[in-house]
């Protein structure tokens, strides 16, 4: 158990790091935006004192690496700036899209995690047959449409024909639990189409991958029952991968639903972002984004470590 | 086994092939791979069926389960098992019959327990599905048969997993797995062939017994003729899918009757003939006080060895003894933590980076696996020319000519392989390959790394022939490391012994295998199975203490 956990604080520590090359990343791309950030933000018709004056009271008049120093001894400290557009804290203003987000991440992590190892564990069972070609089939259109295209499509049909759903989720982090399900749901669902498939492909195909292995072969001559072999046999061998796609998808359904929230007007994260690159607020931009970076890797991180105690050789040495 | 004869004629028909004929698939071309196969079983009777690969016993054992692996059909005949068809009942009445009257132990007991699960979960997996015990009962039970079984703590082994146990053990795990629901029939899929001399002499002792306690017919399958002397009343010989002869044990070892029979039994009878030439004062490879390890983990102790020009020396041990992390050593693969290598008096440099191109050239190797040992993409011209041009510095139809020369000389005909691609070749062929690559680079000295083991026996004499003739024509030094002694004995001129990264004994074949032995040499000589029915009986007598000895030389594992 020990080796486990000093593999876990080194991995944490490695994430770190690289969470460290990620802002040093942010910082330079920033940099190079082009146009003055003072320029464009008190417009045309500033004049030189004034553009002079708005740059020092933003410390830009500092240079990059001095900047991008103090930037990080803030976020140490639990500060992001303050946002140029509005004067509002920045970690304030993260604060509850970031929760938003998450729900909706969670949301449809609920149904698609369960629904996908389902499809997969049944398209493994019944492979080359009609169900497995059908799942399939379908999962791949899902996945090669755009997913503002089934947004508008699920809206028509579920919103705007049927009316069981609402199109816009104006959820707030005030609401009643149920009430935000209900509004989050149709987003959550277009979610849900976009990352099953490549879910459930990897469930059949890390599950298939192991049907030749002998032990199965033991477990066939045991008579054991076909999908008690899917399920006791094959699933936990097959973990590693698998766990390794979902953590992927999971880190999508924070970092890159920017496009779904827009479609829904769904107050999250990426939706903050895009606005915030419209009115160049730089400050924002930079803790959205570090933000993502850290969602990423600690994602996988937790991908990396779930794999290693799935594996019985490394949870019970010799 | 006195029973023998009697065994064979009492008991009921229980298992009964008519005309058995089994199909698989290459290239979407259905071939017959059984053509045609009658075999009666009855209760109580050990059946051995013995072949090479490609005989396809393994094919018949599962069909006895009414089962084929994938890329292979059953596609005539009849196998009646207590008088019914199992091609004629639903898959499901078959899967009712599997683990339940008709058990199977597997090849490769490591793989073929499944590594999530500890090991008397997937014991009582067998009955609790089928509905013949309950959990608790089953796991009693698991109990019981683990300690007839002689595995050590019987009460605690089970809940371990797989890779917590050694080789051996699981083996017996496996036979204790397929005795769960009490079968009639067991099938036995070459149970000891993955495991190391002394702990398969361990492991047959147990299976044999555990079969007759509970009166189990089985089916025995091997490719090791002596070991099937030890444990069938009655042998088949197949070959190419057909039964080539049958008859009671005692009748087909002391007089076959089919030639290919004979020459299955006189193959353990090649022996070098020529004796090895006077030694000169250099050896060409001399090994001094090395010690090695794998990280902190020791591997080699403090190994001195010398290899003489002409001679054979066959490093003998089990699997971790240290022999193949020897040759890495003099390869200089893995440098060692202390001691020196010599070659012709000169000494090496430790990592194989710094030395030169001449001295890596002087030791080449040849591997166990040839499937893996050669890049199958390049084409056989390409893997023998490589290092050719690499080495010697051969281009154009200079090379060619030499490449062309090398498969004469491994006895193989250039038009006709020189073309092709590794994959098109069989083993042995692939193997021999592999010694014409090694011979490309004109060396005086190669390490013979179990080459023969993963061999059928016929081809591996073949094998053993051709290295034999090979070293009279150019005077070459072989470090031949293997745990099959009887290869040992066929081709070494001298022998060292390993034992946990130690040399327990070196010197002249003669020496090491006439009496008095080490210890543990002993322990590996008296293990190997010899072609008489009464062996194990006998040898069991005789080392009243094997036993105390095996668990002195295994009490780690």
């Amino acid at each position: 158990m020990n080796a486990i956990l000093k593999m876990v604080l080194q991995r944490l520590g490695l994430g770190a790091l690289t969470l460290i090359v990620v802002s040093i990343i942010i910082s330079i791309g920033v940099e190079l935006l082009p146009g003055d950030l003072a320029q464009e933000i008190l417009g045309q018709a500033a004049t030189p004192e004034t553009v002079a004056q708005f740059r020092k009271e933003v410390g830009l008049d500092k240079p990059a690496y001095v900047r991008y120093f103090l930037w990080l001894g803030g976020i140490f400290q639990g500060d992001f700036g303050t946002s140029l557009a509005n004067q509002l804290e920045i970690s304030q203003l993260i604060g509850k899209r970031l929760q938003n987000t998450l729900f909706l991440a969670s949301l449809a992590a609920l149904i698609a995690v369960p629904l996908s190892l389902l499809l997969g564990v049944l398209a493994a069972l019944y492979r080359n047959g009609i169900y497995d070609r059908a799942v399939n089939a379908i999962t791949l259109t899902s996945i090669s449409v755009p997913e503002f295209f089934f947004a508008y499509v699920l809206i028509i049909i579920l919103a705007v024909n049927l009316g069981w759903f609402p199109s816009l989720s104006n959820v707030s982090t005030d609401m009643p639990l149920w009430e935000r399900v209900y509004k989050t749901f149709l987003p959550a669902l277009t979610l849900t189409l976009v990352v099953v498939a490549h879910m459930m492909r990897m469930t059949r195909a890390a599950i298939i991958n192991l049907l030749a292995s002998p032990y199965i072969e033991m477990a066939n001559l045991k008579g054991i029952r076909k999908f008690r072999i899917i399920v006791h046999h094959a699933l936990p061998n097959a973990w590693a991968p698998i766990i390794n796609v979902i953590v992927f998808n999971l880190a999508y359904l924070v970092v890159g639903v920017v496009v779904v929230e827009v479609v829904f007007v769904y107050p999250g994260l990426g939706q903050l972002m895009v606005d915030s690159v419209q009115v160049r607020d730089i400050p924002v931009v930079q803790a959205c984004s570090l933000i993502f970076a850290a969602t990423y890797i600690l994602l996988n991180l937790t991908a990396d470590i779930l794999a290693i105690l799935t594996n019985p050789r490394l949870l019970h040495p010799k | 086994m006195t029973s023998n004869e009697s065994k064979s004629t009492t008991g009921d028909l229980l298992l009964e092939m008519r005309g058995l004929r089994i199909e698989g698939q290459s290239d979407e071309v259905w071939q017959e791979i059984v053509k045609g196969i009658d075999l009666k079983l009855h209760r109580g009777e050990v059946l051995g069926l013995i072949g090479e690969s490609g005989a396809g016993k393994s094919t018949i054992g599962l069909a006895a389960m009414g089962f084929a692996r994938p890329g292979c059909r059953i596609s005539g005949g009849e196998i009646l098992f207590d008088g019914r068809d199992l091609m004629q009942v639903s898959e499901n009445e078959r899967r009712k019959l599997r683990g339940v009257r008709i058990a199977y132990v597997a090849q490769s007991a490591a793989a073929a327990f499944n590594p999530a699960h500890k090991l008397i979960e997937q014991f009582s997996e067998t009955p609790t599905e089928h509905g013949v015990r309950s959990r608790s009962e089953a796991d009693a039970d698991a109990k019981d048969l683990y300690r007839r079984l002689q595995l050590p703590d019987p009460e605690n082994i089970g809940y371990r997993y797989p890779h917590q146990v050694s080789g051996g053990q699981l083996q017996r795990a496996m036979t204790a797995m397929a005795m769960a629901c009490r079968p009639d029939l067991l099938i036995f899929d070459e149970p000891t062939t993955a495991l190391d001399v002394t702990t398969q002499i361990e492991v047959l002792v147990t299976i044999r017994d555990i079969v007759k306690q509970f009166n189990t017919a089985a089916i025995y399958i091997t490719h090791d003729l002596a070991v099937v002397a030890q444990m069938a009343d009655r042998i088949m010989v197949l070959r190419f899918g057909e039964l080539v002869e049958e008859s009671d044990t005692r009748s087909m070892l002391s007089d076959p009757k089919m030639d290919y029979t004979k020459s299955l039994w006189a193959v353990r009878s090649h022996r070098k003939e020529v004796e090895p030439p006077t030694k000169t004062d250099t050896p060409i490879v001399k090994v001094d006080h090395v010690s090695a390890s794998y990280g902190v983990v020791p591997v080699l102790k403090d190994i001195s060895f010398e290899i003489h020009k002409g001679y054979t020396v066959a490093v003998v041990g089990e699997s971790g003894s240290g022999k193949s992390t020897a040759a890495r050593v003099i390869t200089g693969l893995l440098p060692p933590r202390q001691g020196q290598v010599y070659y012709e008096g000169e000494a090496l440099p430790a990592d194989y980076r710094k030395r030169t191109k001449n001295q890596l050239r002087q030791a080449q190797m040849i591997y166990q696996m040839p499937d893996t040992a050669v890049n199958p993409r390049q084409r056989i011209r390409d893997v023998i020319g490589r290092p050719l041009s690499f080495y010697l510095g051969y281009s154009g139809a200079e090379r060619e000519k030499r490449v062309r020369e090398l498969l004469d000389l491994i006895e193989l005909d250039p038009d006709q392989f020189i073309d092709r691609y590794p994959g098109e070749l069989s083993g042995g062929q692939k193997q021999r390959i592999c010694i014409a690559r090694a011979l490309a680079a004109e060396p005086k000295f190669i390490i013979c790394d179990e080459v023969t083991s993963a061999l059928d026996q016929l081809v591996a004499e073949g094998i053993l022939k051709l290295l034999d003739r090979l070293q009279r024509e150019f005077d070459l030094s072989y470090m031949f490391i293997t745990h099959d002694l009887a290869t040992v004995k066929a081709i070494a001129d001298e022998i060292v012994v390993m034992y946990q990264g130690q040399i327990v004994e070196q010197g002249a074949k003669t020496e090491i295998i006439t009496p008095p032995h080490h210890e543990y040499t002993e322990l590996l000589l008296s293990s190997v199975p010899e072609m008489d029915p009464d062996w194990l009986d006998t040898v069991l007598k005789e080392r009243a203490h094997a036993h105390e000895l095996y668990e002195k030389f295994h009490a780690e594992s």
